[in-house]
């Protein structure tokens, strides 16, 4: 079994319109190198699902994203994302705006095939208020406070279309290793996509550590790519940490045209050995 | 002679002070003043906390700001979010807006269908404000963030959660103990009047009985707290980044 894929070609197996999870969580261990790709492939109007980061932002720089589905979006280190600001205070994209918890039950009813399951998250929020389409509903079962039943948050399933995933290690079959302290949501949106597309920092024969590092399942995985440093400038742990100064010019890029020009042809449009290459400068 | 306690660390006691009694709960917090706050409150008055390292790991004692520490358990985001509906967590959150009745915004100013000016998002402020204590800290206490009303509501209001308890700015600790549970101020931190605080509030701040002059001092750090600040806990003087001076 090979699933091996080049990033080009799992960019451009994304259709427009595709409702595509983004792994990982603001700036650490976001799948970059098949953004990157993205970028540079045909697929437009996209809806991303992300806790998001740069991800979301580059991709709104790139005019992809119709609509973000998001708890947050930040760079960590920087707190806001240029890009997706810029993008919402121009008006050119449509939000939904999730409570994390929220946001990581649609992904679980989704991963479970679910139509929804119930939170007390959103409630007596403007959450409820900018998602006219969220529903309440009433526990059959009473408890303690509600002998009527508690009201709670329908959260709906969070369906993809595809997900993008990055890992430190994978094997060809498509099996997903993290080494890092925190595994983030990766699993769900895995198990929560149609169609889930890994990168890693390294092709392997076999793992070596624990099983439960062995965070994504061949099950639910339709390619792979090699990408070294393809989480760059978002954090790797243990391989690499977030790279502060890429970052910076990153996000200096929103406000200056003449910046982002240059970000773009020389980074990303120059293709992944180009970004690569700038990266180690 | 120990130098006097400067306005981050009397703030850093407050936050301290706001899990007082909480048992064996997560003090969770985000911002450098709230953490160096769980962490002493677990280093003194309050051991059976639970603190991080400020990432996925649970630490045996209190750490450093930015240190690692040996792991007694283990916390990835996915646990901060079963621990809020779970409770046995009291978060410092922040605020980049406030309402007297203690509906909190870190979303978007103005407008949200197209924002003047995009912010956070709600992140996780509803889920944690029904299941949770929460307490707030506001690192510059002005108007722009005291308002009448908030633009987007991302942490509710103290009559519908589960626990407002305080909030602690560079000028004041508050709580929602005034009519119709709004905003009442607690004390002040030496060196600032009821009056600076009242104005720098976009609303009435409820006061307690006796008025303005009854307004108490904020308690300053013991010696020990002191010391653990300055030689433990941060001693590059984080703290004075966030409260100048």
């Amino acid at each position: 079994m090979d699933k091996r894929m080049t990033p080009d070609d799992i960019a451009a197996s994304i259709p427009d319109g595709a409702v595509l999870g983004i792994g990982g969580w603001g700036s650490r261990r976001k799948p970059m190198a098949l953004v990157r790709a993205l970028c540079r492939a045909p697929a437009r109007d996209l809806t991303v699902v992300a806790c998001a980061g740069p991800d979301l932002g580059l991709l709104c720089a790139y005019g992809k994203v119709r609509r973000a589905v998001v708890p947050f979006a930040t760079l960590d280190s920087i707190p806001l994302e240029p890009w997706f600001r810029r993008a919402r205070e121009e008006g050119r994209i449509a939000l939904t705006e999730y409570d994390e918890g929220l946001f990581m039950f649609g992904l679980l009813a989704a991963a479970h095939r679910l139509p929804f399951l119930p939170t007390p998250a959103g409630l007596h929020s403007d959450v409820m208020r900018v998602n006219p389409e969220l529903r309440t509903v009433r526990s059959p079962y009473p408890s303690p406070g509600h002998p009527a039943g508690e009201e709670l948050t329908a959260a709906p399933a969070l369906r993809l279309d595809a997900a993008f995933v990055h890992v430190n290690r994978a094997d060809r079959r498509g099996n997903g290793q993290y080494l890092g302290p925190d595994p983030y949501l990766d699993d769900l949106f895995a198990k929560a996509a149609d169609r889930t597309y890994l990168s890693c920092e390294r092709l392997v024969e076999g793992f070596a550590g624990p099983p439960q590092t062995l965070l994504v399942s061949r099950a639910t995985v339709a390619g792979v790519a090699e990408t070294p440093g393809g989480a760059h400038f978002t954090s790797c742990e243990p391989d690499y940490g977030r790279d502060e100064r890429f970052q910076r010019a990153y996000a200096a890029t929103a406000k200056d045209p003449e910046a982002w020009d240059r970000f773009r042809a020389s980074a990303i449009d120059a293709g992944e050995d180009a970004y690569q290459r700038e990266a180690r400068r | 002679m120990t130098a006097p306690p400067t306005r981050s660390e009397v703030a850093v006691a407050a936050c301290a002070d706001a899990w007082r009694g909480d048992g064996e709960v997560l003090a969770a917090a985000m911002a450098p003043c709230p953490v160096l706050g769980a962490r002493l409150a677990r280093a003194t008055s309050s051991p059976d906390l639970l603190t991080t390292d400020g990432a996925a790991v649970l630490t045996r004692d209190p750490v450093p700001l930015g240190a690692d520490g040996e792991a007694e358990g283990w916390l990835p985001f996915r646990d901060h979010l079963w621990l809020v509906l779970h409770g046995r967590r009291h978060v410092m959150l922040g605020a980049s807006q406030m309402d007297a009745e203690g509906r909190t915004n870190i979303s978007c100013v103005g407008d949200w269908e197209r924002p003047t000016a995009q912010l956070l998002g709600v992140r996780g402020c509803p889920g944690n404000t029904v299941r949770n204590t929460v307490s707030y800290w506001v690192p510059r206490h002005s108007r722009r963030v005291f308002t009448p009303k908030v633009d987007m509501v991302s942490g509710v209001a103290a009559a519908d959660a589960h626990e407002l308890r305080r909030v602690v700015t560079d000028l004041a600790v508050m709580d929602f103990a005034g009519p119709g549970r709004t905003l009442r101020l607690v004390s002040v931190h030496p060196g600032c009047t009821a009056e600076q605080a009242c104005d720098a509030t976009g609303f009435d701040l409820a006061l307690p009985e006796g008025g303005a002059a009854a307004v108490p001092e904020t308690r300053v750090p013991t010696g020990e707290e002191l010391r653990l600040l300055r030689e433990v806990l941060d001693p590059g003087g984080v703290r004075d980044t966030e409260v100048p001076g």
